[in-house]
């Protein structure tokens, strides 16, 4: 014990380990009424941690070219002992790794966790959002089937829309006059380099300004306002152990989900690996129906919605960028829902609603029927945030209790 | 409170300066890392131009030849097709091919061809890309009521006559392009040159 003790006396005095594992671990108090929605953050980290080890796994035996990625991908699934598993925990983890995080946004919207004083987190939670999105697409295209290469057609001509600049700004994403080699083996590059050492810093920068101000919780109280003698929160728990034994179990329930469905429903019936992309890239022949993978439909069917080029992407962009602006929107004096009127409650329940909309219409067709409900909740989507700085302005909210609720 | 001896402007001008050196060298050194993102020599040379013979190529049949790894649709249209070009200039965006960027000169006209009956077309929707489907059929479709042939994009929907000029309302703005081309003899095709018999 005391050689233990002396062992990390003299590292302390090098490097601060004890200090920073109190500060942000057995010190670090969370509020003691967080829930279920409260699992999301961990589950994102797992599956950034997931992603990281079974891309450099894959790394290892994929070949970066257009004439062997497709090739060296169906490698990896036959031949590459266990590689099928390793690609599906990669491409399944994927979308498990949106479905956590679009839970864990939602959660941020339910309790204000976006609002003062945790601006900051909810930016840099947007910012891995949005290298997130950029992440999967290149991912997506590096198989090189029929999908990964009209999905790249499709998101790369989107810059074309921009005036003046625009065609020569597509040509040097490109590196080519037409997606070729060349393009994937750059999207092969900021896949497995660049962008995740941009979302690793992001996640530390999201968790450090977390750490500043300490979690939000389901009722939106401040629980440094009542103190015990020492100064601990009266109404927080220390992160370690009591939180991190208590995740462990989410933990163990969540992969219980993923390997189930990496076993036995690994393609998602064409929702997380698309069945066109079975095929190999054809620069010729555009499959009949094209769709994004399932997160990326909200923003896709918003592309859609607008019989014009650049008014789409102008429309899509907005949507995405009025959520950085979020905690400006919400002029909300309380924090949680359970102490906002009924029309926020409802509203924010029916943002949600077609929000799963929006993202399901993505994958269908825009004809007809399809196309008119995209347009509606278009419309509700961009209505929500018009309408939540009056709304929230002005309703009459519940009294919020000093502590929390338990 | 005298700074001991520090002169504050000129320390002030050293700062400046020394930022606005930095930047510059950034700015240098940024160049680059842009420009090799530039299509490479290589990849400029792979633009040769491509050769089609159109002898078998029935009216209403397409045949699809790959030039600089793009798909160029060449269709031999019906004579009931060419008249049809006519009469739908109302639900087009750019009837005249006002744009002088989507056609060279000599398919400045209705049917945007050398000649009336074969049409030569890049196969990439004006709007994101995608290859559009040819839909010769002068019949009713679901994306359009009265539809005199033409192509529909999978993608997202736009929509365009045999002339490949846009309708009215489909997300794409500008007609489909039509390639530099040029006969090397009465059925031969060469995708890429302009002038006739080079």
């Amino acid at each position: 014990m005391s050689k233990l003790s002396a062992f990390m006396g003299w590292i302390d005095h090098r490097l601060p380990v004890t200090a920073t594992f109190e500060k942000h671990m057995s010190k670090y108090y969370a509020p003691k009424n967080l829930n279920f929605w409260y699992f999301f953050g961990v589950f994102s980290f797992l599956m950034l941690a997931n992603q990281i080890l079974t891309g450099v796994w894959l790394t290892m035996s994929f070949t970066p070219s257009a004439e062997q990625a497709f090739a060296s991908v169906e490698y990896i699934m036959r031949d590459v002992e266990l590689g099928w598993l390793i690609r599906y925990m990669h491409s399944t983890g994927a979308s498990f790794f949106f479905l956590v995080i679009y839970m864990h946004m939602f959660r941020g919207l339910l309790y204000g966790s976006y609002q003062k004083p945790r601006e900051l987190i909810w930016i840099f939670g947007m910012a891995i959002y949005l290298m997130l999105m950029a992440e999967a697409f290149m991912g997506y295209v590096l198989p090189w089937g029929q999908m990964s290469y009209w999905g790249a057609q499709v998101i790369i001509s989107l810059f074309s829309a921009i005036p003046i600049v625009g065609d020569d700004l597509v040509t040097w994403i490109k590196g080519d006059f037409l997606i070729s080699g060349i393009t994937l083996n750059r999207f092969f590059a900021l896949h497995v380099i660049a962008l995740p050492l941009v979302i690793v810093a992001l996640v530390f920068m999201h968790i450090l300004a977390l750490h500043e101000v300490g979690s939000n919780n389901p009722d939106g109280v401040d629980i440094k306002k009542y103190k015990d003698e020492e100064g601990r929160p009266l109404d927080g728990i220390p992160f370690h152990p009591y939180y991190t034994v208590h995740d462990l179990v989410g933990i163990v329930v969540f992969l219980f989900v993923f390997c189930f469905v990496i076993f036995f429903w690994p393609e998602g019936n064409g929702y997380f690996l698309e069945h066109a992309n079975f095929e190999q890239a054809n620069g010729l022949k555009t499959p009949a129906h094209i769709a994004p993978v399932w997160y990326f439909g909200a923003f896709y069917t918003i592309l859609r919605v607008v019989p014009d080029k650049l008014g789409g992407v102008i429309l899509m962009g907005a949507a995405i960028a009025v959520l950085f602006v979020l905690p400006w929107l919400d002029r909300s004096p309380v924090r949680s829902w359970r102490y906002k009127g009924w029309i926020s409650r409802i509203n924010l329940v029916l943002f949600g609603l077609f929000f799963i909309l929006l993202t399901w219409l993505g994958t269908q067709p825009a004809t007809g029927i399809y196309a008119t409900l995209g347009l509606i909740s278009t419309i509700v989507y961009f209505a929500w945030f018009i309408t939540l700085p009056f709304i929230s302005a002005k309703e009459k909210t519940k009294p919020v209790p000093e502590r929390v609720t338990g | 409170m005298s700074n001991d001896g520090v002169n504050t402007g000129r320390r002030r001008f050293l700062i400046a300066t020394t930022a606005v050196g930095g930047g510059i060298g950034a700015v240098g050194v940024a160049v680059p890392f842009v420009k090799s993102w530039n299509p490479s020599e290589k990849a400029k040379a792979a633009g040769a131009p491509a050769k089609a013979d159109v002898s078998k190529v029935e009216p209403g049949q397409m045949i699809v030849v790959e030039w600089r790894g793009k798909p160029v649709y060449i269709f031999r249209r019906t004579d009931e097709t060419i008249s049809l070009l006519d009469t739908n200039s109302d639900e087009l965006k750019d009837p005249d091919n006002a744009d002088e960027a989507q056609q060279p000169a000599y398919a400045k006209n209705t049917q945007r061809s050398r000649k009336p009956d074969v049409a030569v077309i890049e196969g990439v929707c004006t709007h994101l890309g995608c290859a559009p489907k040819y839909v010769p059929e002068v019949e009713p479709q679901p994306f359009q009521e009265e539809w005199v042939g033409g192509f529909f994009c999978p993608c997202h929907g736009s929509r365009f006559d045999l002339a490949g000029r846009v309708y009215k309302g489909s997300p794409a703005g500008k007609n489909l392009k039509v390639p530099p081309y040029s006969y090397a003899d009465e059925n031969t095709i060469i995708i890429g040159v302009d002038e006739e018999n080079s």
